[in-house]
């Protein structure tokens, strides 16, 4: 069920889609990406003050390396920063290369003898490292139909995707790439008991959206072509808040757009705001000067206390009666 | 808000990423544009009907290099009887004299740039 529903919902919203592209046309490709665009952007901001709202009182990197003492003992101020210029490297290695990923284990019992065996993983660190690269380049790609005239760079690292040229229209590698990706995303969930039994619907939900926003993509450019020139009327005009509704756009181009659409209004709401959690999160972007800097719990208040010599002035008297010893006389 | 100086330039950056698009066609006052392409004067119809060119083109070139290379068919049939040469400079560009005018204003607003011409004459630039 956990599996199903989401995979329903994708397939209920591609047939939402496919209806729309061909009927309501103003409403799906005019209103719905608005309305997904402002959902989008307020939400993202929306929870980043959110979040930089709620108190952080402490410094709490996790931290993975010599952290700075004395000046004979190397620091290392990548693994365990000590300056903001750590921090940044720290936060670019993480945010475009997901270092802290590159870390995974697994975690097995070997039968036999039975030993816990904890091996280190590379394959979830590759599989989204490579969607999420495939992914931005393809983002990156379609600004081509939202800007005119088209920087030539944009031109460039289309065709650097396209450099086996493969058939025409010519294969673009981050496609492939793409849905391999999030192929092996969805399996390795589906193939292990221990990832089945935590996986929640929304994690399904997530992939299989994007595997038919994907997967609609690439039949349109490879498969069922429409007059993509329209296909930018549209994207410029959207992107300029003027609007125009071309005639000739099929069905699946309604799926493709209808389905960004969600996907848009679906981040902020989701798990996948992690595109902005990531740069607001307390263990990743603090420096850790714990040792040699006081931070004062901002919400602290005046606590009264009662120290034992009080208390030893208060009974010392009863305390003596009873033999008990007493620090002053 | 804590760090609310830090908050608000990620905040900025990341407005300004989204509306990038949109200060870009503003600045180039472009946006509007469609590209007007040239179409021979002495022929009514294309090689296909003019739908299934506008979104199958590279399909048909595709096919063309495929038969005349592998298969070494060089001509097809046309509907009315004759014989079409299955050539992307003698037809295509045979019609379509001005490369720069058809093709290249479509591709330029389309922002693809086919690898064709790097071997395949342009006969309007000899
Ligand atoms: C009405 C606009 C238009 C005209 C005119 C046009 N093309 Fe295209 N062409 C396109 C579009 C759009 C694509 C990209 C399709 C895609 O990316 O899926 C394309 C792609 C191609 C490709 C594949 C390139 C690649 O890298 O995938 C070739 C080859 C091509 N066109 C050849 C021609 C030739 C030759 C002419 C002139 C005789 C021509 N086209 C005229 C719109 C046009
Ligand atoms: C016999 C002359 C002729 C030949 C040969 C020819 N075309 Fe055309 N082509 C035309 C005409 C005329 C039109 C306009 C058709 C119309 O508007 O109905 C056209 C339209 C097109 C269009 C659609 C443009 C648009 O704005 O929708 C494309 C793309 C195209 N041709 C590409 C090609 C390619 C590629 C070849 C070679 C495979 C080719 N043509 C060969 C005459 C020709
Ligand atoms: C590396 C050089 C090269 C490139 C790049 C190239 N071709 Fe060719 N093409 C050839 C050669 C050589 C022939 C064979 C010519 C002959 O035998 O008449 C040919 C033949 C063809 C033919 C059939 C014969 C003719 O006269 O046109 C078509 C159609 C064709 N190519 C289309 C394309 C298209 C479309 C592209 C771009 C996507 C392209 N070619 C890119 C070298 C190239």
């Amino acid at each position: 069920m956990r599996i199903l529903i989401p995979l329903l919902a994708v397939v209920v919203l591609i047939a939402i889609g496919t209806v729309g592209g061909g009927g309501a046309r103003y409403l799906f490709f005019v209103v719905l990406p608005y309305a997904g665009l402002a959902i989008f952007v307020l939400g993202i901001v929306y929870r980043v003050i959110h979040w930089a709202r709620s108190p952080v009182p402490f410094r709490i990197p996790t931290s993975c390396g010599q952290q700075k003492s004395l000046p004979w003992i190397r620091s290392n101020n990548q693994e365990n920063p000590h300056n903001m210029l750590g921090v940044i490297w720290r936060m670019i290695l993480e945010v475009l290369f997901f270092r802290s990923l590159f870390r995974n284990t697994t975690t097995e019992i070997r039968q036999g003898p039975p030993r816990v065996l904890h091996n280190p993983d590379k394959w979830l660190w590759a599989s989204s490292l490579l969607f999420h690269w495939s992914l931005l380049i393809i983002l990156v790609r379609h600004f081509k139909y939202f800007v005119e005239p088209v920087p030539n760079w944009i031109i460039g690292l289309q065709n650097l995707d396209g450099f086996f040229q493969i058939g025409l229209p010519v294969l673009l590698l981050t496609d492939i790439v793409v849905v391999g990706a999030l192929s092996y995303l969805v399996l390795r969930r589906l193939w292990e008991a221990k990832l089945r039994y935590i996986s929640l619907p929304a994690d399904y939900f997530a992939l299989f959206l994007l595997l038919g926003i994907t997967g609609s993509g690439i039949y349109l450019r490879y498969f069922d072509k429409s007059d993509i020139t329209l296909a930018k009327q549209l994207g410029t005009g959207l992107l300029s808040f003027a609007p125009v509704v071309p005639e000739g756009l099929g069905a699946t181009f309604g799926v493709h757009l209808f389905l960004v659409s969600i996907l848009l209004a679906y981040i902020p709401l989701s798990k996948l705001v992690h595109m902005a959690g990531v740069f607001m999160s307390p263990t990743r972007n603090m420096v850790n000067n714990n040792r040699w800097e006081r931070h004062v719990n901002p919400w602290d208040y005046p606590v009264t206390v009662h120290t034992y010599e009080e208390y030893e002035d208060e009974f010392r008297d009863v305390m003596k009666a009873a033999e008990l010893p007493v620090e002053k006389d | 808000m804590h760090d609310a100086g830090k908050v608000t330039i990620g905040l900025v950056i990341f407005l300004a990423l989204v509306s990038a698009p949109f200060w870009y066609n503003l600045s180039s006052g472009r946006a509007s544009y469609t590209p007007e392409v040239e179409y021979p004067k002495d022929a009514e119809s294309c090689v296909r009907d003019s739908a299934y060119m506008a979104a199958h083109h590279m399909d048909l070139l595709d096919e063309w290099r495929d038969q005349v290379i592998r298969d070494g068919q060089r001509f097809e049939e046309t509907p009315d009887g004759g014989r079409r040469e299955c050539s992307l400079t003698n037809t295509c560009l045979g019609c379509h004299v001005s490369k720069e005018k058809f093709c290249d204003r479509c591709h330029l607003y389309m922002g693809v740039e086919p690898y064709c011409w790097e071997c395949h004459i342009i006969p309007e630039e000899l």
